[in-house]
């Protein structure tokens, strides 16, 4: 009874802020602005701009996944090796950027990446040409693979941790090289965390709106710029609400394909 | 004597600052069961992953079959380790715990799966070769990490309290069970732990350490009915300790009192310590007894009763005997004199902190 009571406060704000924004948007995705049932606003990611949005987020997003994980899965490896408790180096610099803003962090790397900001300007010092570097796929990978890289990391090191460093003796007490320890030892045993990592980089970044931007300006458009414009400048919620629904059917399937491979649901972002 | 399989010399190891193995010497002979004995933290698993190669010795050689193996990384060693916790690999099934070292070596097919019968058949695990490691109890991983170990045919193995987390009467068994493999294998087995009883049951030769120190080497019986100091005579089985006096060859002075011995060589009047094992003492009549006291104690334990007899000099001595005294009563105490161990006391500070620590 008391516990039922305890739980109200959590009960209220499942329903207030995930039951209920929830139940609107589907609401807004599967009427027209007369309240009448259509399905002309799920159906609409099938024009042009739309498919081309989904499909530049989907590329855009994978590739910075997959730069994640190559980045990360050292990464993890020295954290877990040296133990982060030994305060080195380069916990420092990874964990630094984690503690400023998430817009300010990309909003410093538009002052870095403009025509006339920081790094043009060490250019043109160096009589190097100007590169064009803002406003491009490239930078909006740069700024999802900046923001999202702890996601990677965090989940395998995690895993990496709650492997014993006797498992990993025991490979090489069975004659083991380093490389066989790591592709028959550590990257199997890893899996768990590595998938949770890949959900939880690839889920905002298929989404993302601000990093598109501050960073692509208005000319490079992801999903998540189109459902923006859509509620903010175009003001029709339904459209987005319907766009909406189509990159939760989509998200909702790639987790569903991830769980499949995560078997014992370790390390699950879930 | 031939030459030795493995042999450690002047191994010496600190972990921050701390010395955990001092100029440590051991020979182990081919087809032997030594095992390392002594209490928590004295450095038996350090010199087992020295062995192993899990770890590198600051001064020292590790000398296997005549060749110094001090650099050779563990993948590079013909030995196995079954470790403490078993370390088995989560993500694969039994079979493939058990292949794993085989398919590194690039064995045939046939050969791994002859390999994996014969392998589980040895540890009374037929047919378990599609579980999975988490569906297994303790000691059947226990056994499968002993599988996983010989079928590479290693010519040691090396064994680190592998029962310490069974329970009692699993660990019986176990032990028989590894005295069963081990004739059967005909390989040496390194075995670490710091219970007593398992080592005197186990093995053939027992190395006794204390922090960092060998403290005695010897056959089970040796180590327990001839305890070169105190630390070995107090770790092995229960037994009385007490000061006396040599005061002659085969004549020992204990609370004033002289007891015939069989020691010789002790010099004369020199200080020393004498063990007695409880179930040495004879308890008879005051009037037949060497020193008389009162019984201040009694259990029933079973196969023996076990009591405390206070001596006037305010000793406790302690007794087992099948004869049982109750408290109060004044007791004759009598030791046959090849029951008394006479013990060199630590001349020096130094001495005693590489003899005896208690
Ligand atoms: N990797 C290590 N780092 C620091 N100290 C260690 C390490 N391994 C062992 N020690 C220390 O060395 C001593 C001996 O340890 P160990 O060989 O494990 O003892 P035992 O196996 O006899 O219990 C202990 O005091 C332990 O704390
Ligand atoms: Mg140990």
């Amino acid at each position: 009874m008391s516990k039922k009571l305890l739980a109200a406060p959590y009960l209220v704000w499942i329903a207030g802020f995930i039951i209920i924004p929830l139940a609107l948007i589907v609401y807004y995705g599967l009427t027209d602005r007369d309240g009448a049932f259509t399905l002309a606003n799920v159906v609409s990611i099938g024009t042009p701009e739309h498919r081309k949005a989904l499909w530049l987020s989907l590329w855009l997003s994978l590739l910075s996944t997959i730069v994640c994980l190559v980045l990360a899965y050292p990464l993890a490896m020295i954290l877990r090796n040296r133990g982060v408790g030994r305060g080195s180096f380069i916990v420092f610099i990874f964990i630094l950027p984690m503690w400023m803003n998430f817009l300010l962090r990309t909003m410093a790397w538009q002052t870095l990446l403009e025509k006339n900001g920081v790094i043009n300007g060490i250019l043109s010092l160096l009589h190097l040409p100007n590169q064009n570097l803002i406003n491009t796929a490239g930078a909006i990978i740069l700024g999802m693979v900046y923001n999202f890289l702890p996601f990677m990391v965090l989940p395998i090191y995690n895993v990496l941790c709650k492997i014993d460093d006797d498992t990993i003796n025991a490979a090489s007490d069975l004659g083991a090289n380093s490389i066989q320890t790591l592709l028959r030892i550590w990257f199997p045993l890893s899996v768990p965390g590595v998938i949770s990592g890949i959900t939880m980089v690839f889920v905002p970044a298929f989404t993302t709106f601000v990093i598109s931007n501050l960073l692509g300006g208005s000319k490079i458009l992801l999903i998540g710029n189109v459902i923006e414009q859509e509620f903010t400048r175009g003001s029709n919620w339904h459209l987005g609400s319907g766009l909406s629904l189509v990159l939760m059917v989509f998200i909702l399937l790639s987790m569903a394909v991830i769980a499949k491979y995560d078997k014992n649901g370790e390390g699950s972002a879930f | 004597m031939s030459q030795p399989l493995i042999d450690l010399r002047n191994i010496t190891k600190s972990f921050d600052g701390t010395v955990v193995l001092d100029d440590l010497n051991l020979s182990v002979a081919e087809n032997a069961f030594v095992t390392l004995l002594g209490p928590s933290g004295c450095g038996k698993t350090t010199t087992l992953r020295i062995i192993g190669g899990f770890e590198t010795a600051d001064r020292g050689q590790v000398v296997f079959d005549g060749e110094d193996i001090s650099k050779l990384p563990p993948n590079k060693r013909q030995l196995n380790t079954v470790f403490q916790k078993y370390a088995l690999f989560s993500h694969m099934n039994i079979a493939e715990n058990i292949a794993f070292g085989l398919k590194i070596k690039g064995k045939s097919n046939s050969y791994i799966q002859d390999k994996i019968k014969y392998a589980l058949k040895l540890v009374n695990l037929d047919g378990y070769e599609n579980r999975s490691v988490s569906s297994l109890s303790g000691g059947q991983q226990q056994r499968i990490a002993i599988a996983r170990a010989i079928v590479n045919e290693p010519r040691v193995l090396l064994l680190d309290e592998p029962l310490g987390a069974l329970d009692l009467k699993l660990r019986q068994d176990m032990q028989y069970e590894l005295i069963r493999l081990k004739n059967e294998l005909g390989i040496t087995f390194i075995y670490v732990t710091h219970d007593q009883e398992e080592a005197l049951t186990m093995s053939d030769t027992i190395v006794v350490m204390n922090q960092g120190y060998i403290q005695q080497m010897g056959t089970p019986e040796q180590i327990y009915n001839e305890p070169e100091n105190a630390f070995v005579a107090d770790f092995i089985g229960e037994s009385n300790i007490v000061p006396g006096i040599m005061i002659q060859d085969e004549l020992v002075e204990i609370f004033g009192t002289r007891f015939a011995c069989v020691d010789k060589g002790f010099g004369n009047n020199k200080p020393v310590d004498v063990v007695i094992r409880p179930e040495d003492i004879d308890l008879v009549d005051p009037s037949a007894g060497t020193l008389t006291g009162v019984c201040t104690h009694l259990i029933f334990k079973g196969v023996h009763y076990e009591m405390e007899v206070t001596t006037p000099d305010g000793f406790e001595w302690l007794v087992h005997s099948t004869d049982m005294c109750p408290v109060g009563k004044e007791v004759g105490i009598h030791v046959d004199p090849f029951d008394i161990q006479i013990m060199n006391k630590p001349a020096s500070e130094d001495e005693e902190a590489v003899g005896v620590n208690e």
